[in-house]
């Protein structure tokens, strides 16, 4: 008897541990890494932006609309081709399927209608977080988009806490890794890329500790233009 | 929406940002009420009912309804009536193809210039800087150039004469040296004396007495992108009494 009332007792615990997970979650205690940016520092490219996040940082480059070749040409819309350069060495599987996860967040904000056959490429350097470079330096080559993006990441660690942002320790630590891709419009998710083992209700609270964490983002995207367009204004 | 969106002018506002009729907005049933119309720039869409922004800038407003995003942009996407700077890439049969730095090259017919005949052909070559206006732009077709107006005169527009530099600068400062009362072009005027052909392109090309003073006018104008109106005064000044 006593030996049951001392497992629920524990069961209730844990309950409440993961409660209290999701109320620092919500009482807006969202801890992201310091992050700057810096847009249109390349001479050559249509549009550009550096992204630094901890201690991490991206370059993207954005040429278009630019002439297409004739295999590439789409006819009622703009191709979009991205590509990711390693910081050392030639590009691999990994960059690969990050290509791909990219493309597809970025064709869904453009508006790639807009300019049929012509191509957009977007070139990204360096590590993680090229969601945040990427959206800013379409918006800098000034490229219609229908919303902004922006990713985020979480780490599930072992004990079940949710980690904004992980640095790349605390990622090899963590059960579970996801990254998400969320709109300025609605703040929906507009990519889900997961590694791991979690459940249902992890999922959904990452989500939603993202969608937290994206509001901050935009508010800082928001600033940075501002900045950048105080001269003209 | 009209004054939603007269509230938001000369802010900056990002895609994805839109405006939508108030819901609070009443209707008169005794008076006229005259509809309201906006009409939307560059950089603005309508959807449905909503009003969204595509593109990050600064919103501009002119009297009494027109609503445009004033944005920095490097690359150029042709409009109909604007007039550029175009280099002569290749001929083919009767028409020039000319680069304009847009996603495809621009039809120039031979036909398209002041006293040209079929007889009498205009002396193009390959690598030749013309000034010239589209007649078509749209997504869809071709861009089609021709360097007449509507009454056949040249009004400005034509092949380049020698000398001269050409650069590119970005299209937001185009914008604001063809502005009608633009303080950077009245700056120079007053300073440095000097023949300026502005294309909505980007392109800039500058002939003045000697080429060291060409090569500084190019300078400044390449600098002024980054630079706010006292600034870019303080400059011309440090420049003109020879201090840099």
């Amino acid at each position: 008897m006593a030996k049951q009332y001392t497992s629920s007792f524990i069961d209730k615990l844990t309950y409440q541990s993961n409660r209290s997970v999701m109320e620092v979650c919500g009482s807006s205690n969202v801890t992201l890494r310091e992050f700057g940016c810096e847009q249109s520092l390349l001479s050559r490219p249509d549009g550009s932006a550096s992204f630094i996040q901890g201690d991490t940082s991206v370059l993207a480059a954005v040429y278009g609309p630019a002439e297409v070749k004739v295999s590439k040409e789409i006819y009622d819309r703009a191709t979009l081709e991205v590509l990711i350069q390693p910081k050392v060495g030639l590009p691999s599987v990994r960059e690969r399927s990050q290509e791909q996860c990219l493309r597809e967040s970025c064709e869904a904000s453009l508006l790639l209608s807009l300019h049929p056959r012509s191509s957009l490429t977007l070139i990204l350097q360096l590590l993680s977080s090229f969601l945040n470079a990427a959206c800013m330096a379409l918006m800098d080559a000034g490229l219609p988009m229908s919303c902004l993006f922006c990713g985020v990441t979480c780490a599930i660690d072992a004990d079940g806490c949710i980690i904004t942002d992980p640095t790349a320790a605390q990622e090899k630590k963590s059960r579970a890794l996801m990254t998400f891709a969320i709109d300025s419009a609605e703040h929906r998710v507009m990519t889900s890329s997961t590694k791991g083992s979690f459940s249902v209700h992890e999922l959904q609270q990452c989500i939603a500790v993202s969608q937290k964490a994206s509001e901050k983002i935009f508010q800082f995207y928001r600033d940075s233009v501002r900045r950048r367009y105080s001269k003209t204004l | 929406m009209f004054s939603s969106l007269k509230k938001k002018v000369g802010e900056v506002l990002l895609p994805g940002d839109e405006f939508s009729y108030d819901t609070d907005d009443t209707i008169s049933l005794t008076e006229h009420v005259k509809p309201e119309k906006v009409v939307c720039g560059p950089g603005l869409r309508r959807s449905g009912d909503r009003l969204l922004v595509c593109k990050s800038g600064v919103l501009r407003h002119k009297q009494p309804n027109m609503f445009w995003i004033d944005s920095q942009q490097r690359r150029y996407v042709p409009a109909k009536g604007e007039t550029v700077i175009g280099i002569i890439a290749a001929k083919a049969g009767d028409v020039f193809k000319v680069d304009f730095g847009g996603s495809e090259q621009a039809s120039l017919s031979y036909l398209a210039f002041e006293g040209a005949t079929k007889r009498n052909r205009p002396n193009v070559q390959v690598g030749d800087l013309v000034f010239a206006q589209f007649t078509i732009a749209n997504k869809d077709m071709e861009p089609e150039l021709v360097c007449i107006d509507s009454s056949g005169r040249a009004n400005g527009m034509g092949v380049f004469g020698g000398g001269g530099l050409l650069f590119k600068v970005s299209l937001g400062l185009v914008r604001r040296l063809l502005s009608p009362n633009s303080e950077i072009h009245s700056d120079l005027d007053q300073m440095f004396p000097c023949e300026l052909v502005v294309g909505m392109n980007g392109r800039v090309w500058v002939k003045s007495s000697s080429v060291q003073q060409t090569l500084i006018i190019a300078n400044l104008l390449q600098s002024c992108d980054t630079m706010t109106g006292p600034q870019r005064q303080e400059l011309f000044r440090r420049v003109q009494t020879g201090a840099l």
